[in-house]
């Protein structure tokens, strides 16, 4: 007997078709796995369930908890069975939890709210959840505030409220996406662990095929508001029936078609470049402690070189990066970009050689202006603009596949695929030699990824490009770099050309990295 | 927490040296001299210059400033050009009234902005909340004089529960004093909580969004639950930062409303000092005005930090 069993649910916000024909049962005990890319319905599926879709949503359908009907039941109804018999945590840790109450409050709530125990029992109960999630008291007592916790250990923190009474289903929703790979590991882990020992039924919502495959016993494949295929996730994944499976696993498992051009000419020389921070002062006149974000790094970038910098949140890339642009000071070491030493006062003319794509397509652009003017802004460190500039966006548009027309359109008009095609382009505008690309890929869905991998590996080949490619992402940065640093606490631990790395990692960070990352399935096509 | 508090008191009193020295500064370059003001036009020059060395304001602008602050610092605060009394007992006098009176009506504006913004925001789009949009709209629109005027017609002239206007003194009775307050405080209410309400609803609209409302939502809090439990202390920051705001108007901005009701507060001593060349009461009046702001900035900095534990730690 299935725990939930949901027929034809459909459900359109506005007369905008969302979700459209589910029909799916998540078994007791079962990981229910649901993979699809942004805009798929995944999450108003789960959303669904909870009786929490937005306002303006109409449903038809089913869903069976038992006798009751999840679509229908009345609000009061549902909010008994939310937390009590459904758990769910989300994809944000940072923000999911209410940053003015303590961790225990808000685990004990859980219980408070459901009458199943009065608020000093709750504490205890709560610190026993706490426990369970991996939480210890020694270093996690009760009164804790999120902001004192870390992404991972706030995920903690939502998962042990959301299984506080022990529900039958809990439905995780990208719960590890903005997670390192090692903390993502840690979280599946825990989650298996609450599936297997506490017979809790799970429904995880990913992008991730690996992740999927790794833990899901079922797997639904969704589509623009359909399921196209599911089954077994072994079955499912082996055979692979339906094209829009296959396409994502070969956008998954994309390689972009590229050679090694490295020339032995330096563009990039970082010599034992050291960055600190002062914290602030524990006591009013004591000395400030400081924190070495960046520590004694030395790495060479070599002309029509694709260099690969990864480690995980907090490891100093991004301010490395900074560095290298030139927009943060080094406290010893230099920096040189063409045998020029780099640094926040340095000339605009040198500055035009190197160039920048962010991660958040949605973020990095001024939505008042057009596309033209976006593209056409790094011509300020030219001292004047060129006559031709309109031909150039042009020309900058082309290169990375869009058109000239768009040059006239607003950024609101493209999709972050687009978007990020158009960074690219004011990237290229000023024909630089280097291009940092500062996880360039990360916020994209996967078939969009494999297009702006491909177009980068073109960029570079007809244009002589170099790139730094920082990222978390190992499988991304083996698949376009030539040489790899691995980074861990503002140090480059380890460094070598990019298969030698990830077929043999010498250092011990390097293999949990490479442990810690989910695999792809072997694909039997 | 304490090093918190430890340092906003050391910013407070820098604030407030700065503050003294634009005062004076201001009041120095004023055209208009008080002793030729108090003696009229066909005074003697030497009788005018007499009475500036009495007054004084003879000597460098160094002496002088520092003569003000050191006064102030051990309650001197020098004597009124027109009144020839203290300006300490002046505005001593003015207090008891312009205190209450504004702490009378923050009391009334967020007694009432609270629940009227927490419905509106509870019922966002909903006839109540369109209608609460619609009377606090007014509510600011409307200059609180006016609503001092209709009070003062319906509940002095036709319902005779309250005298039109006057301050019979503490020493008359505690409820007699606050009675005679009831009108002018609700009169300088009732903007204030219209702006309050206003800004409550849309701080606590902006935490609905929130994901840690969701979470709320997903433990199984009805709405209500999620906006009490989780929404509130979320929305209070910038509804701290109005009250504030509103304390400071209140103890000098109810000039008007203490000329309707013929209240002898703060506000209108100074007025009168402007207007007489008055010039050490209405420097003391606003160094005292200041003062009073500055602190209930101070406060409202701590009231920040027992709200959100995330800013105890910032020094």
């Amino acid at each position: 007997m299935s725990l939930i069993s949901v027929s034809h649910l459909s459900m359109a916000i506005h007369s905008l078709a969302i979700l459209k024909d589910l029909t799916f049962a998540i078994e007791p005990g079962k990981v229910f796995g649901v993979v699809g890319e942004s805009g798929s319905g995944k999450s108003m599926t789960a959303l669904a369930l909870m009786g929490l879709l937005p306002g303006g949503a109409r449903t038809s359908g089913s869903a069976m908890l038992g006798d009751t009907d999840l679509l229908s039941a009345p609000e009061d109804r549902m909010c008994r069975i939310r937390g009590n018999q459904i758990g769910m945590i989300f994809q944000e840790p940072m923000t999911a939890l209410n940053p003015v109450q303590t961790i225990g409050r808000q685990v004990a709530e859980t219980l408070v709210i459901h009458g199943a125990a009065n608020r000093a029992e709750a504490m205890t109960l709560a610190r026993e959840k706490l426990d369970r999630v991996g939480l210890p008291a020694d270093r996690f007592p009760l009164d804790k505030y999120p902001h004192e916790l870390s992404g991972g250990q706030r995920q903690r923190v939502c998962i042990a409220l959301a299984i506080a009474l022990r529900p039958k289903l809990l439905i995780a929703d990208e719960p590890t996406t903005a997670l390192d790979v090692t903390t993502q590991a840690q979280i599946l882990d825990l989650l298996k662990s609450l599936v297997a020992e506490d017979g809790m039924a799970l429904m995880l919502i990913t992008h991730d095929l690996a992740v999927v495959s790794d833990i899901a016993d079922q797997v639904a494949v969704m589509k623009s508001g359909e399921i196209v295929e599911q089954g077994n996730t072994d079955e499912v994944f082996r055979a692979m029936r339906h094209p829009y499976t296959r396409a994502l696993f070969a956008a998954s498992a994309h390689i972009p078609d590229r050679q090694a051009r490295a020339r032995d000419e330096p563009i990039l020389e970082v010599q034992n470049a050291v960055r600190r921070y002062a914290l602030p002062r524990r006591r009013l006149l004591g000395p400030a402690p400081t924190f070495t974000a960046v520590n004694d790094v030395s790495f060479t970038l070599h002309m029509g070189e694709n260099l690969g910098l990864v480690g995980e949140s907090g490891c100093g890339k991004s301010t490395l990066t900074r560095a290298i642009l030139g927009l943060e000071p080094l406290q010893s070491g230099q920096i040189r970009l063409f045998g020029e030493p780099v640094a926040p006062g340095m000339a605009n003319a040198l500055r035009s050689g190197v160039q920048v794509v962010f991660q958040d397509p949605y973020g990095s652009f001024n939505p008042r202006w057009k596309v033209a003017q976006l593209v056409a802004e790094p011509f300020y460190l030219m001292q004047a603009r060129p006559a031709d500039w309109r031909d150039r966006v042009a020309e900058a548009l082309v290169s990375v596949g869009m058109t000239a027309p768009d040059m006239d359109k607003y950024i609101h008009e493209f999709s972050g695929g687009q978007r990020q095609r158009i960074a690219i382009a004011r990237a290229l505008i000023l024909r630089p030699d280097l291009i940092v690309l500062d996880e360039a890929v990360s916020a994209l869905d996967v078939s969009i990824r494999a297009q702006i991998l491909d177009l980068l590996a073109d960029l570079s080949h007809r244009l002589n490009l170099s790139y730094l490619f920082i990222s978390h992402d190992l499988s991304v940065v083996r698949a376009i770099t030539d040489r790899v640093l691995v980074m861990q606490a503002g140090e480059i631990v380890e460094s070598g050309r990019t298969e030698e790395v990830f077929t043999n990692p010498a250092h011990p960070y390097t293999r949990a990295l490479i442990d810690a990352t989910p695999k792809l399935p072997d694909r039997r096509v | 927490m304490l090093r918190f508090a430890a340092s906003r008191l050391i910013s407070l009193s820098l604030s407030l040296l700065a503050a003294s020295v634009v005062i004076f500064a201001v009041i120095e370059v004023i055209p208009g001299d008080p002793a030729a003001f108090m003696l009229g036009l066909n005074a003697q020059e030497d009788t005018v210059a007499a009475l500036r060395e009495q007054l004084g304001l003879e000597g460098s602008v160094i002496n002088r400033y520092f003569g003000w602050v050191g006064g102030m610092l051990t309650g001197d605060f020098g004597t009124s050009y027109t009144y020839r009394v203290p300006v300490a007992d002046l505005i001593l006098a003015r207090m008891w009234i312009s205190l209450p009176l504004a702490l009378y009506a923050l009391i009334l504006s967020t007694l009432i902005a609270f629940p009227v913004g927490l419905i509106a925001a509870a019922r966002r789009g909903r006839p109540a909340d369109m209608g609460i949009m619609g009377v606090t709209q007014l509510g600011i629109a409307v200059p609180n004089f006016w609503f001092a005027m209709i009070l003062v017609v319906i509940f002095a002239i036709k319902l005779r529960w309250f005298s039109a206007g006057g301050f019979p003194g503490w020493d008359n009775g505690f409820w007699l004093g606050l009675k005679s307050l009831t009108l002018p405080a609700i009169a300088l209410a009732l903007p204030q909580a219209s702006i309050l309400a206003r800004v409550m609803r849309s701080s606590v609209l902006d935490t609905l969004d929130q994901d840690y409302i969701r979470t709320a939502r997903a433990k199984g809090l009805n709405r209500s639950q999620a906006i009490w439990r989780h929404g509130l202390r979320n929305a209070m920051i910038p509804v701290l930062t109005i009250i504030g705001m509103q304390f400071s108007f209140l103890l000098a901005g109810a000039i008007i409303i203490e000329n309707v009701f013929f209240l002898p507060g703060l506000g209108r001593l100074i007025f009168q000092g402007i207007t007489q060349r008055d010039l050490i009461v209405v420097e003391s009046g606003v160094m005292l005005l200041v003062f009073a702001v500055i602190t209930v900035t101070f406060l409202v900095d701590l009231a920040y930090a027992a709200v959100d534990p995330r800013l105890r730690r910032r020094g």
